[in-house]
């Protein structure tokens, strides 16, 4: 399995330990990376408040550097995924601002490969069995609820996601794993996204909320796959410190691959002494 | 101006139809920041039906949507908010407005800049310009020295070498 591969700005920032353990997973169930030369930013939140057409336009050059290899892009960022989605869209219904774009960029879109959030290619592209048969250290009294948020999902009509209100994908994988998901109602809520410095009262507000969602329904962390949600989980939470992983962490302490005590070691709220009342580690 | 135009060009300017509200106010149940906006994304739908350009490009509403599309994806008659809340973004701007949440609209630049820069984002350069646009320079610094000392903060940005295609686009929309 062959992919595009497109980080984005938060995996070497924030989300350091979000890239480190894609990238140590992807290796494990043989899906092959071949990072997008020379990327650029998506535009992501800020883009779309103060500009639409720079909105669309930003993440075209991302997908004109993936035109030559024609398989699809592998996203771990929700936001990315889905502003890039959305201009890929753009390309292929609006002839004219195609040419425009391709003019400008100096590319021709061909439409082959898509832009794809990781999550989506775990579930979907993989057998269930490439991950269940790797797991040497089954999960076994993890009680995570999954954490979606807004952009993965969302819109539907744009995402092709199968349930946008309830989706279950990750409490799959992570059942394969060993670990018992918990259902929670809060699975899409949003955590405040982009108003983390601006107006972190709001922030507080929400991840206090699903911080405490988390906890009445029993839970005893929180899984997600978004940069943005885990940097405002792991440091807004109001009075409850339950860990926050990225799901590639746990599928890296499952498969018990080098480095998943690294990218522990970089989280807020410490997850290592949750792991070892569990006698996982 | 008479009152319809301005519904008009918002409803051209986002692709929204949002003449077929009928006003459930499902938008504004499901909303996670409503609590905080001035109007509420019923509120601001109405408005805009009503004509009010000026309340709507003073109001807040727009400032604090977080697109996170809930009310989209919930609203009987598909009508998405946060393109119309960008939309009244831009309008406000455009007419030489001060943004009604300063903070919001000196964190969204600051991050633009940056993409012009450096083509992506670089945080530490990112926050110190957001800083000073922001006239807020003590929040959240201890916040900002523990992530630097988890190293989750790169003192170096990481430059794209095809720069200019970037800021073609940039030049493109006229920044
Ligand atoms: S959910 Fe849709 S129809 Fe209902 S008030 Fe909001 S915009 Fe109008
Ligand atoms: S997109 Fe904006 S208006 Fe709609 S629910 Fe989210 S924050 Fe509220």
């Amino acid at each position: 399995m062959r992919y595009s591969y497109y980080p984005g700005c938060t995996l070497s920032s924030t989300g350091v330990e979000y890239g480190q353990s894609v990238a140590a997973v992807c290796e494990a169930l043989g899906i092959e990376l071949v990072e997008l030369e020379d990327w650029s930013c998506c535009g992501s939140s800020s883009a779309h408040a103060l500009d639409h057409e720079l909105a669309l336009s930003l993440p075209v050059r991302n997908i004109a550097l993936a035109q030559p290899a024609g398989l699809d892009t592998l996203m771990p960022c929700p936001a990315c995924y889905q502003r890039t989605l959305r201009a890929d869209r753009r390309l292929r219904e609006d002839e004219t601002w195609r040419r425009e774009m391709e003019a400008l960029l100096g590319f021709a879109y061909d439409g082959q490969g898509r832009p794809r959030h990781l999550l989506d290619v775990l579930g979907h592209d993989l057998p269930a069995e490439a991950i269940s048969s790797r797991v040497r250290r089954p999960l076994k009294g993890l009680k995570p609820v999954s954490y979606y948020g807004c952009m993965l999902v969302r819109p539907p009509k744009l995402t092709g996601w199968d349930d946008p209100e309830h989706p279950v994908l990750m409490d799959r994988l992570l059942s394969t794993l060993g670990a018992e998901p918990v259902f929670w109602s809060y699975g899409v809520d949003c955590c405040g996204g982009s108003l983390s410095l601006d107006r972190s009262d709001v922030v507080k507000a929400l991840v206090g909320r699903l911080g405490a969602a988390a906890e009445e329904a029993g839970a005893n962390c929180i899984v997600t796959v978004c940069g943005m949600c885990h940097i405002n989980l792991d440091t807004r939470q109001q009075g409850t410190q339950i860990p926050v992983f990225y799901l590639t962490e746990l599928i890296g302490l499952a498969l018990d691959l080098p480095g998943w005590e690294k990218w522990l070691r970089k989280h807020f709220v410490d997850p290592l002494p949750l792991l070892q009342s569990l006698s996982l580690v | 101006m008479p009152n319809t135009s301005f519904s008009e060009i918002i409803q051209t300017r986002s692709g929204e139809p949002l003449h077929t509200c009928y006003f459930c106010q499902k938008c504004t149940a499901g909303c996670p920041v409503a609590y905080a906006m001035d109007y509420k994304p019923a509120q601001v739908v109405r408005l805009i039906l009503l004509g009010r350009r000026d309340t709507l490009l003073r109001s807040n509403a727009p400032w604090l949507c977080v697109g996170c599309d809930t009310c989209g994806a919930r609203c009987p008659n598909d009508i998405y908010l946060a393109p119309v809340m960008d939309v009244l973004k831009e309008m406000a701007l455009e007419a030489g407005l001060a943004p009604a949440e300063k903070k919001v609209y000196a964190l969204h630049q600051s991050f633009l800049d940056s993409i012009k820069l450096w083509g992506r984002t670089h945080e530490l350069s990112m926050l110190m310009e957001y800083k000073l646009r922001a006239v807020d320079l003590f929040t959240d610094l201890d916040l900002g020295l523990r992530l630097m000392l988890k190293g989750k903060i790169a003192l170096l940005p990481e430059r794209v070498k095809d720069l200019e295609r970037v800021r073609a686009l940039y030049r493109r929309v006229g920044r």
